[in-house]
């Protein structure tokens, strides 16, 4: 057991033989435990495969680590825990070798497998798999992406329907592959912080900040107070500008575009605000391991919250707006709906997890930084529809104004960084990071040297993508853009 | 009904003049086209090679100087930090598109930049441009800074430039993402899709030559390994004025 953000030689994981693995895992999710990660942590060269259970146990804080050797066959986890499913198909696409009794086991990334050395499958061509089908009078299928209608990323989807009806939607990602995590072996580097600024562009903060809690854990520090406050700031405004932007989204989806226009602009306001403590909407170039890259002065401040204020108002105008209008709640209620049950089974987090009324949020959960001495209310909601994640984001977007507001008027003195001690060599370290969408986990993992042997991101949306199949069942196909929006999830975070 | 007017007029007309009036204003902190003063440079140290993610720095022919590819550069500002000469820096100017992959190269004692033309691009769409975005393994930075265009403060469609659903309804591709391995073929396939005579505007570093990602195997490092582009933006991801004034300058409104 250790906490968040916190090392572990790679030799003091307890090692126990598959089956038990298998067992404690399953035990440890059925006990309330999340998955939040398994990673394979190859040897020098490729040849024996271990792999790595990343628990997180709300309850007390901690996370739970455990190994063990994975063969070219194993039985699977995911028939007796549901959580499992993405990650072993992940697994069995990555390193070539197969889970026995795997209900659907196919690829999710199309990306070559990692020379794993007895005779790994060809990779086969992205969106080439055996999709699901269904048989019967007035059944068809829809075919959608990879190329959308709109300005958004890549994906394809295959809805079968029975007339309007959804029965169910098959999500096949992987275009946005770009080999992040290969090139982190052997790093950090001068590219790699960048490769985590943009693995998912709209969470910018979110992974650059996992990153570098990883990264000063490893090398046993800790960022001065000037830093860990400028951080939460940007985190939050990250949270606000994503879920004021996903508010529109979901406005303009049921075609109210009052408050779709005035949410698309505010969102961009918040964006500015990044801007102005860093020079980029997104916060590039403002989070770096060991600190902070820029300062905040009393005229900075002074315009930040002023344009707080500002936003504040018009936020609240555009949105209760919209949730006054009944005839854009009636569309919003009851559609997409993912049952308390199912979320917790399939390991749904983020703000998707805590509209059906789980109250997972890593922030409050396993704090980090600031959060731990400045707490955020864990905003829950209990009908898992629409409304439920538009509810959610709405109160997390009033809760992260009122932090902003407190967090500009108490910034403390000090430095804006450290310098950074050389890494542990054959370590570990686990930074869990309550990114807007959810939960994002990054498990680094050095070599002897001190440098990467491996590097596992989990964004959010790697969780989340099976609940958005799921929302679909039963719902009428022309209900799949507002559900799509209402979960908003990454695919580039997905592809890596 | 009242209610929404009154939010209407609660929330104002927010768009922009610009290019008519002044540009919006951008945040000082903001890393513009750099410029760099080829004077002094000791070609031995190479501190800016060194700390650049990207390799987009380049000694210059006569060893004097060195030349920075905005093209492949993420604006990270690390070699403005490592010079010990002082000699790059980044300004606000926003102006950073070129017709050309080599106008995105500053320095080296030529200035390559060319204004943004391109005479089919000013004859036939000057008045109606309709891209078809296709993005291409990008991070979703540079996607969402071009949605951002369509919003009522930017309203790109005062230009009649607007981005639409089918390539068929297009006179051109708006790219992002260095073009993965994966979407090589749907984005062969969308521009093969859109009618001549047809345009390509490659947006971001990722598209321009593969940014973060160039060289990795699992992408073709940018647009132009499958698409031939007319207008390159640089930046990690180009501001949203960025983005508009390259297509206004291809297009000779401004
Ligand atoms: S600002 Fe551009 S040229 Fe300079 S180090 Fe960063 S990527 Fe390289
Ligand atoms: S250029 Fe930068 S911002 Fe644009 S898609 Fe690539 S990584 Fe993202």
């Amino acid at each position: 057991m250790i906490g968040n953000n916190e090392t572990i030689s790679l030799e003091a994981i307890p090692a126990v033989p598959f089956e038990r693995f298998r067992q404690a895992v399953i035990a440890a999710v059925a006990y309330g435990a999340r998955l939040s990660a398994m990673p394979v942590r190859p040897s020098a060269d490729n040849g024996e495969l271990t792999i790595i259970a990343v628990l997180s146990f709300p309850e007390n804080s901690e996370i739970g680590l455990l190994t063990g050797a994975l063969f070219d066959r194993w039985p699977s986890l995911t028939p007796d825990c549901a959580a499992a499913h993405w990650f072993e198909r992940e697994i069995a696409e990555q390193w070539g070798i197969t889970p026995e009794g795997h209900p659907w086991l196919k690829p999710i990334r199309f990306e070559p497998p990692r020379g794993h050395a007895a005779g790994c499958p060809e990779t086969a061509p992205v969106g080439v798999t055996d999709f699901f089908s269904m048989e019967g009078e007035e059944s068809h299928e829809v075919a959608v992406g990879p190329v959308h209608a709109g300005v958004i990323e890549p994906g394809h989807f295959r809805f079968l329907c029975h007339g309007e009806t959804v029965y169910h939607l098959e999500i096949s990602l992987g275009y946005q592959h770009r080999g992040i995590e290969r090139a982190m072996i052997g790093g950090p580097g001068p590219r790699t912080v960048h490769y985590m600024e943009t693995l998912a562009g709209d969470t910018t903060i979110g992974h650059v900040m996992a990153y570098s809690h990883a990264v000063e854990a490893l090398a046993g520090i800790q960022v001065p107070p000037r830093a860990e406050v400028i951080r939460v700031i940007a985190a939050e405004l990250e949270r606000m500008a994503n879920h004021i932007g996903d508010l529109g989204a979901m406005a303009g989806d049921v075609g109210f575009l009052p408050t779709m226009n005035y949410c698309g602009r505010i969102r961009g306001d918040v964006l500015n605000m990044t801007a102005a403590l860093c020079g980029n909407r997104f916060g590039r170039g403002l989070i770096r391991p060991a600190g902070v890259e820029w300062d905040l002065d009393s005229e900075l401040i002074d315009d930040l919250s002023a344009r707080l204020e500002a936003v504040q108002k018009d936020v609240i105008a555009a949105v209760t707006l919209m949730l006054d209008t009944p005839s854009v709640m009636a569309r919003f209620e009851s559609t997409g709906v993912v049952s308390v049950d199912t979320a917790r089974r399939i390991g749904l987090v983020g703000v998707a997890a805590r509209a059906c009324g789980l109250a997972r949020d890593v922030r409050f959960e396993f704090p980090y930084g600031l959060y731990r001495l400045a707490h955020l209310p864990v905003n829950t909601w209990h009908s898992g529809d629409c409304f439920g994640r538009a509810q959610v984001r709405w109160l997390e977007v009033q809760a992260s104004i009122d932090f902003i507001r407190q967090r500009l008027q108490e910034l403390p003195k000090g430095p804006l960084s450290r310098d950074l001690p050389a890494l542990k060599s054959d370590a570990l370290a686990v930074s869990l990071v309550e990114g807007w969408r959810g939960e994002i986990c990054h498990v680094a993992g050095t070599d002897k040297e001190g440098r990467f042997a491996f590097y596992k991101v989990v964004d959010p949306s790697f969780h989340n993508w099976f609940g958005l199949a799921l929302a679909l069942r039963r719902q009428q196909i022309s209900d799949f853009p507002l559900c799509n929006k209402s979960f908003n999830l990454s695919y580039c975070g997905h592809d890596l | 009904m009242l209610r929404t007017l009154k939010t209407r007029f609660q929330q104002k007309y927010r768009t922009m003049t610009y290019p008519g009036g002044p540009a919006p204003e951008l945040p000082a902190r903001f890393a513009g086209r750099p410029v760099l003063r080829d004077d002094a440079c000791n070609a031995d140290c190479g501190a800016c090679m060194t700390v650049c993610p990207t390799n987009a720095i380049a000694l210059a022919r006569e060893r004097s100087s060195v030349t920075l590819d905005t093209g492949r550069c993420l604006f990270c500002r690390a070699c403005e930090k490592a010079c010990p000469q002082g000699l790059i820096r980044f300004t606000r100017d926003y102006s950073s598109a070129s017709p050309t992959r080599e106008g995105l190269v500053i320095g080296g004692g030529v200035d390559h930049t060319i204004q943004a033309r391109n005479e089919p691009a000013a004859k036939f769409f000057v008045r109606s441009l309709k891209l078809r975005q296709v993005s291409a393994g990008g991070c979703n930075a540079c996607e969402a800074d071009c949605n951002v265009l369509g919003t009522p403060a930017w309203d790109m469609g005062r230009f009649g430039i607007q981005f639409v659903a089918s390539p068929r309804h297009a006179d051109g591709l708006l790219i992002t993402g260095p073009v993965t391995v994966n979407m090589r073929l749907a984005l062969e396939k969308t521009y093969a899709a859109v009618p001549d005579p047809k345009i390509v505007i490659a947006v971001g570093a990722c598209a321009v030559s593969g940014g973060p990602f160039i060289g990795h195997a699992e992408q073709h490092n940018g647009a132009v390994s499958v698409v031939p582009v007319d207008l390159f933006i640089p930046g990690c991801p180009p501001h949203p004025l960025s983005i508009l004034d390259g297509i206004l300058k291809l297009l000779e409104r401004i």
